[in-house]
């Protein structure tokens, strides 16, 4: 399944990229999933994921817990908790 | 109804003739200015970058506009947020809420800034004498968020 992933903030700056289109393998099915797959791309992956439990995640531009499914989507970003106002 | 992300500044009383011109069934109209401080916890701060998720942002502060007005009977409701950079005194987000009675549009205003700040997708970076920095979300504006799920 192809997937485009977008990275926001600190997590566009730690990744070192804003975004990209990835080739997800099988058995990657949620979004808990496509995180541990993205940490082992590379250590800049690595740094940008390994506090994991702060970054948030949407799935066609809504907002999804780690455990959403993957089934379907076109769009993934992960970004910092937002500080809009 | 409208909401929109613009690099330009505001002009609030041209944007509330402009949402408001021809309603008449308002009673009461309020104005949310956000504005950029020169001094965030502690920290001096010169200028202020904010980005944002295209298209996600849109959808989100349509959604909850959308909540809003599914709550108080609002005539006319407006969200302008600004990305960009800034400095001390800017204005960056504006929200307008009219309703018939100041109690509806009051609560409103204020429960658009309370779900904005915590569902919109937007990002603050400062910069000043110390460097630069990604603004932490405050759990103070998680919990104003949630105070309005109890009720």
């Amino acid at each position: 399944m192809r997937v485009k992933i977008l990275y926001f903030a600190w997590v566009r700056e730690k990744t070192g990229k804003a975004e990209e289109v990835v080739e997800l393998p099988a058995g990657i099915d949620t979004v808990a999933g496509l995180v541990a797959w993205l940490k082992e791309q590379g250590p800049q992956y690595a740094e940008a994921f390994r506090s994991a439990e702060v970054i948030r995640a949407a799935v066609d531009r809504r907002h999804v817990a780690s455990h959403a499914r993957l089934a379907g989507a076109r769009e993934v970003a992960f970004f910092p908790p937002v500080t809009g106002g | 109804m409208a909401v929109r992300v613009q690099r330009d500044a505001f002009d609030t009383d041209w944007e509330v003739k402009r949402l408001t011109a021809g309603l008449t069934d308002i009673g009461a109209i309020v104005t949310f200015t956000g504005v950029m401080r020169r001094n965030n916890e502690g920290r001096d701060v010169s200028t202020m970058t904010l980005e944002h998720y295209p298209g996600m942002t849109e959808s989100e502060l349509e959604r909850v506009e959308q909540l809003a007005r599914q709550r108080w009977p609002l005539e006319a409701s407006l969200i302008v947020h600004r990305v960009g950079t800034f400095g001390p005194g800017d204005g960056i987000v504006l929200v307008v809420t009219a309703s018939a009675h100041r109690q509806a549009a009051f609560a409103a205003a204020e429960f658009l800034m309370d779900y904005l700040k915590t569902q919109a997708p937007f990002w603050k970076k400062e910069a000043g004498p110390h460097g630069e920095r990604w603004v932490d979300a405050r759990t103070s504006d998680a919990a104003a968020a949630q105070r309005w799920e109890a009720e």
